[in-house]
């Protein structure tokens, strides 16, 4: 029934494109590299739609969970599916914005030309997608004389031009300005309300506030918390959060 | 030295053909080499297969053929008695190119294996996350790794260029027909024409500056674009 509730007031259709990849099922995952298990039984369930934030320490595992939910790196052991469908199997319906992203040696225009080719998408919306990340008048530079924010902005653009059903962030405003940072919420908020899932990685205590439907707190490789946004920021139910929210440094 | 350096630029005519010559056959070759290369090169540099170290070992070996064991080997496959005699190619330019070809091949396999691959670590985490197939993720590739795959090609071009040893053997060093700088430069030096041996040695020592200077113009093209 909570699952309806997340639901009311967005649009039909997106009800429905939401509904074809959700819910979402993370069932004891552990994830083990170079023999350190870096993350350990993890368990959690999104519904359809809105929008989840991750938030953690460094190293607590986030973008990893990420390449996982995105089907890019597969568990050691437990399961992650997508309305009962591998994560490795429904890679093509999302879109990964990664913690560094990776732009191609070519102009700003060419990246976003290539995904959209390469997707075999409508390729007259990218003038739109340029001009909805303010990039438009860097449209023929080489990307990779891009700033670093700008090439944030790019990256997004990038993945929102595929029209995925799955939006995963990590940390997509990290090196933006505020103006810029607000800008970029926008885009995510209206994706959202679009009806794509978006699932956001953020170490920004405000923009966790402003665009966190729920909260998924990760800690040592564990889910330490799993809340609704208003009992999340009301006061986190476990020490580590707590301290984290607080300020003070958790190991 | 005074009448090689007369002798180039009276625009001797000889002289010329045999420039004229040698840059089309090694430019043939090195475009040959280019299209069977570039893909064998990028094909081992996004895959993971049993046997890719001896794949490895095999392509860098290669590399270092000598160019009298290619002409030679060019030689009995072209021979008249050979399985390929009928086509009557010995001591064509085209037997040239074909020498020439081998010869480099392996070079430009091994050279931008190596290039790619290194792009690849830093795109197929980015590429899977677009789901390309895996014939998306060459030509990405490849054209990303355009400056350096192009410094790849010069590098083809020079071996090929200054090569005796497989043109001797399989074009023969006949005069207007398969006489090419370097075979011209050994024939006149037994000879004993050194003018035209050393303006010849001119001219290959300013195409080998002339790709040098090609390999730093592209690297700084390539640094100033933000491609490295
Ligand atoms: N390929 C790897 N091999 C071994 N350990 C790895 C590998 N990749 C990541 N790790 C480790 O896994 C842990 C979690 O990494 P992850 O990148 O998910 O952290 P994160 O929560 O995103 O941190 P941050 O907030 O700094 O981005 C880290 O301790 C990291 O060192
Ligand atoms: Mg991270």
């Amino acid at each position: 029934m909570s699952d309806v509730a997340l639901m009311t007031g967005l649009p039909e259709i997106a009800r429905v494109r939401a509904a074809s990849m959700t819910p979402m099922e993370a069932s004891d995952v552990v994830l083990k590299l170079g023999g350190a298990t870096v993350l350990d039984g993890v368990t959690f369930r999104l519904r359809p739609g809105g929008c989840t934030v991750i938030m953690g320490p460094n190293g607590a595992g986030k973008s990893l969970l990420l390449k996982l939910l995105h089907g890019l790196i597969r568990p050691t052991s437990g399961r992650v599916e997508w309305n009962g469908k591998p994560a490795t199997e429904v890679t093509s319906r999302q879109s990964l914005v990664f913690q560094k992203p990776v732009l191609l040696r070519r102009s700003v225009m060419a990246n976003l030309d290539f995904v959209l080719r390469a997707r075999g998408a409508d390729r007259s919306r990218r003038e739109e997608l340029l001009a909805h990340v303010g990039l438009e008048h860097k449209a023929e530079q080489p990307a990779r004389l891009l700033s670093g924010g700008e090439a944030q902005r790019l990256a997004m653009a990038r993945a929102l031009a595929t029209e995925p059903d799955v939006l995963l962030l990590d940390e997509p405003t990290a090196s933006l300005d505020p103006a810029s940072v607000l800008a970029i919420e926008k885009i995510m908020a209206d994706a959202r309300d679009r009806g794509v899932r978006t699932i956001l990685v953020t170490h920004d205590p405000g923009q966790a506030r402003r665009m966190a439907d729920e909260v998924i707190f990760l800690h040592g490789g564990q889910v330490a918390e799993h809340a609704a946004a208003s009992d999340f920021f009301s006061g986190p139910q476990c020490q580590v959060a707590l301290d984290f929210m607080n300020g003070r440094i958790v190991v | 030295m005074a009448l090689a350096v007369q002798l180039m630029l009276s625009g001797d005519g000889d002289l010329g053909e045999i420039v004229a010559l040698s840059l089309r056959v090694s430019l043939t070759a090195t475009a040959l080499a280019c299209l069977v290369g570039l893909p064998i090169g990028a094909v081992v540099a996004i895959s993971r297969f049993r046997g890719r170290g001896a794949v490895l070992i095999l392509m860098n070996a290669l590399m270092g053929l000598p160019p009298v064991v290619v002409g030679l080997l060019v030689y009995l496959h072209l021979s008249r008695s050979g399985p390929l005699g009928f086509l009557g190619l010995l001591y064509t330019p085209t037997a040239m190119i074909i020498a020439q070809t081998i010869l480099i091949t392996p070079i430009i396999a091994a050279l931008s294996r190596q290039v790619l691959e290194d792009l690849h670590a830093e795109y197929s985490e980015q590429f899977r996350s677009f789901c390309l197939t895996r014939r998306q993720t060459v030509s990405a590739l490849l054209w990303d790794g355009r400056y350096s795959l192009l410094t790849v090609g010069l590098a083809g071009f020079g071996r090929a260029v200054a090569e005796v040893g497989a043109v001797i053997i399989v074009g023969g060093n006949i005069d207007h027909l398969t006489r090419v700088m370097t075979t011209a430069i050994a024939l006149e030096t037994s000879k004993g024409d050194l003018a035209l041996a050393l303006a010849l040695g001119i001219v290959l020592l300013v195409i080998a500056l002339g790709i040098n200077a090609a390999v730093q113009g592209i690297r700084m093209t390539a640094v100033q674009q933000a491609h490295v």
